[in-house]
């Protein structure tokens, strides 16, 4: 029934339908979303409800927001590994200073560390030229030891979850999370930053092409530490939301989002060479991990064979997308 | 003799740290002796072949993040199935596991060159894999390692003609490094392989055009370092006694060590010596700080340090001599 609409020239059906999704590339992921979904329902009945969806979006904000700090690094041919850390820590800080501070005196302390560690990577990157993966994972491994000294100093003092933050990590009004409060606004701002911004054409051009950027008198070392800054505070906010998620202050909070940031990125069609990709994608990435989590915790498999699954998925779905992508 | 010192100038000045960490460590510690660096080496052997198996696939232009996971897979296996097995049968499991190691390396490049995802990604995903086959394997820590495996690297060897004093500065553990490197490596550089190795790493496009099987090659060089972490797994068997599923901090010291080493990240430079004296120089330093009972948290810190300020002043350098 195809071939009548196509008229004279025939496209065979296929060619058209991968041009189609080679276009937008957002297609693919969201019919990848719904699939996963309707598995979930099929293998659950009934569990795909309003309270299911709100807990999946709960759950894929975090990961979301990290995954922003990875698909904007990569945009620039980097990466950033210390957003664990950096997260972990703000969260950390924030959970042991309100014991005895002023909220707001509490939340200056706890972003401290994260533009800390940014603009070192920033330096280390844009001055220095370290290989970004090098720079975040040292900057991490500082931070970490950083944050077990200070566990010791305020063992005595004790941790609590501060209101507003279980109330934004956890809460749900009227269906919908609250963390979208705080996610919405974040992501418009990403999306408007890296498509309609001076500063976002600046980090698609260094990926693409650092040395013609750099030759049309672009400062490459002040795009990339803002970039890096702009990175770890993000993950600060991250860290923040997520404690008030999972309600339970440790050294290694949020050390398990890092890997799959990176994976939700690629899986949303960012380039870890640079100068390709967009934030929309990466929250599908996001969601879909997410989703996937939840399928792979309800089929009741031991730990090892969900993660076995877990990886062969990510590299299935990485390698499906390039090729539908390249075939344009 | 210019020429060597300026092609091997970074090595060189690594030698040189050691000898001067070497030295503080006697100043710290006055009755370090031969049965502290027994142990040194019996520390670095892992760390060593998981740098080893970093250096390979780093040099051909890649990286490998599942080197860790991949060596918590092979010890798991090896542990489990020398668990009350007889001793004779354990020289089976070496050879299965090695060939285990090489043959998942193996998967790891033909699955870059097949799907053309990015190393990155395709190493990552199969650090879930092989972290996920390594719990099915074994739940929990546990197995168990053949006598004459744990005997391997304990102790020293005594060579003939040699005086006991400075025999006794020959750990077994350093021997089996030494040989089982040096068996695969020098072989390995000497051969056309090993050039076409370099090559792809230092510009794929121009090996492709002098002829180089470029698929081929990386396929090789991920199965090598498989290879390499394959020995990694094994040597955590053997010094601990038993296998455990949760991979330890391989990856992170593996990548600093390549860096610290002297390998350029991009590919195609550096060689094996460079990144194996940095892991002694890190486990050294290491050492040194428990010997000045320094909390071992700071002394994360001051790693972590060492490591960022020696690779700024690796690239500083290298800019330095570019702008020249």
């Amino acid at each position: 029934m195809s071939n009548a609409a196509t008229g004279p020239q025939s496209v065979p059906y296929g060619r058209r339908v991968k041009r189609f999704m080679a276009d937008r590339p957002l297609i693919p992921l969201i019919i990848l979303l719904v699939m996963l979904v309707v598995i979930l329902q099929i293998l659950r009945p009934g569990i795909v409800n309003e309270r299911w969806i709100a807990n999946t979006i709960k759950f894929a904000i975090p990961l979301a927001i990290l995954a922003g700090c990875q698909t904007m690094t990569m945009l620039t041919g980097g990466i950033d590994l210390s957003v664990g850390t950096v997260a972990t820590m703000s969260a950390f800080i924030m959970a042991t200073q309100i014991v005895n501070q002023d909220p707001a005196v509490a939340f200056l302390l706890a972003m401290m560390p994260a533009v800390l560690i940014g603009v070192i990577n920033g330096i280390g990157v844009g001055v220095f030229r370290v290989h970004p993966l090098i720079m975040t994972l040292g900057t991490s491994l500082i931070g970490t030891g950083c944050l077990q000294v200070y566990q010791r100093t305020v063992i005595a003092s004790g941790a609590k979850i501060p209101d507003f933050l279980a109330w934004l990590g956890t809460g749900v009004t009227l269906g919908f999370p609250n963390a979208l409060l705080l996610f919405v606004p974040l992501a418009a701002l990403i999306v408007f930053t890296l498509a309609r911004t001076g500063f976002g054409r600046l980090l698609y051009a260094v990926g693409d092409n650092e040395r013609a950027t750099r030759l049309s008198g672009v400062q490459y070392w002040q795009v990339i530490t803002a970039l890096y800054v702009t990175s770890s505070l993000l993950a600060g906010i991250t860290g923040l939301l997520y404690i008030g998620l999972i309600k339970a202050p440790s050294l290694s909070l949020a050390e398990p989002l890092v890997l799959p940031s990176v994976a939700a990125a690629v899986i949303g069609g960012t380039s870890i060479f640079g100068g390709r990709g967009g934030y929309t994608g990466t929250i599908i990435g996001a969601l879909i991990l997410t989703v996937l989590t939840t399928l792979l915790t309800i089929l009741q498999m031991p730990e090892g064979a969900r993660r076995i699954l877990f990886g062969l998925i990510v590299l299935f779905v990485t390698a499906a997308y390039l090729r539908i992508v390249e075939e344009r | 003799m210019s020429h060597f010192a300026r092609r091997q100038g970074w090595v060189i000045g690594l030698f040189a740290l050691l000898i001067v960490l070497f030295i503080a460590t006697r100043i710290i510690q006055p009755g370090y002796g031969s049965g502290d660096f027994g142990s040194l080496a019996r520390a670095v052997l892992p760390y060593a072949f998981a740098v080893a198996a970093q250096t390979v696939v780093v040099i051909a232009g890649g990286i490998d993040l599942s080197v860790a996971a991949m060596m918590a897979l092979t010890s798991v296996t090896a542990a489990s199935m020398m668990a009350g097995a007889s001793e004779e049968y354990a020289l089976f499991v070496v050879a299965f596991v090695l060939a285990m190691g090489f043959v998942l390396g193996a998967l790891n490049g033909l699955l870059i060159v097949v799907t053309r995802v990015p190393d990155i990604v395709v190493t990552l995903a199969m650090l879930f894999v092989l972290q996920g086959a390594a719990l099915l394997v074994l739940g929990a820590p546990g197995g168990g390692a053949a006598e004459w495996l744990k005997a391997m690297i304990s102790g020293t060897v005594p060579i003939p003609g040699l005086p006991d004093a400075i025999d006794a500065w020959v750990p077994k553990a350093l021997l089996v490094l030494i040989v089982c490197l040096c068996v695969i490596w020098i072989p390995l550089r000497r051969s056309r392989l090993g050039l076409s190795i370099y090559a792809i790493g230092s510009s794929e496009l121009a090996a492709f055009r002098s002829g180089v099987p470029v698929k081929r090659t990386r396929i090789i060089a991920y199965a090598l370092s498989g290879l390499f972490a394959a020995f990694g797994g094994l040597a955590l068997t053997m010094s601990t006694g038993i296998g455990a599923p949760i991979p330890g901090p391989y990856l992170l010291a593996s990548v600093a060590a390549v860096v610290l080493g002297g390998v350029a990240l991009g590919g195609g430079k550096g060689g094996l010596l460079g990144p194996i004296v940095a892991v002694f120089v890190l486990r050294l330093v290491r050492t040194d700080l428990t010997l000045l009972a320094i909390d071992p948290n700071v002394t994360a810190i001051i790693e972590g340090a060492i490591m960022v300020a020696v690779v700024m002043f690796g690239a500083f350098i290298t800019m330095r001599s570019r702008q020249q």
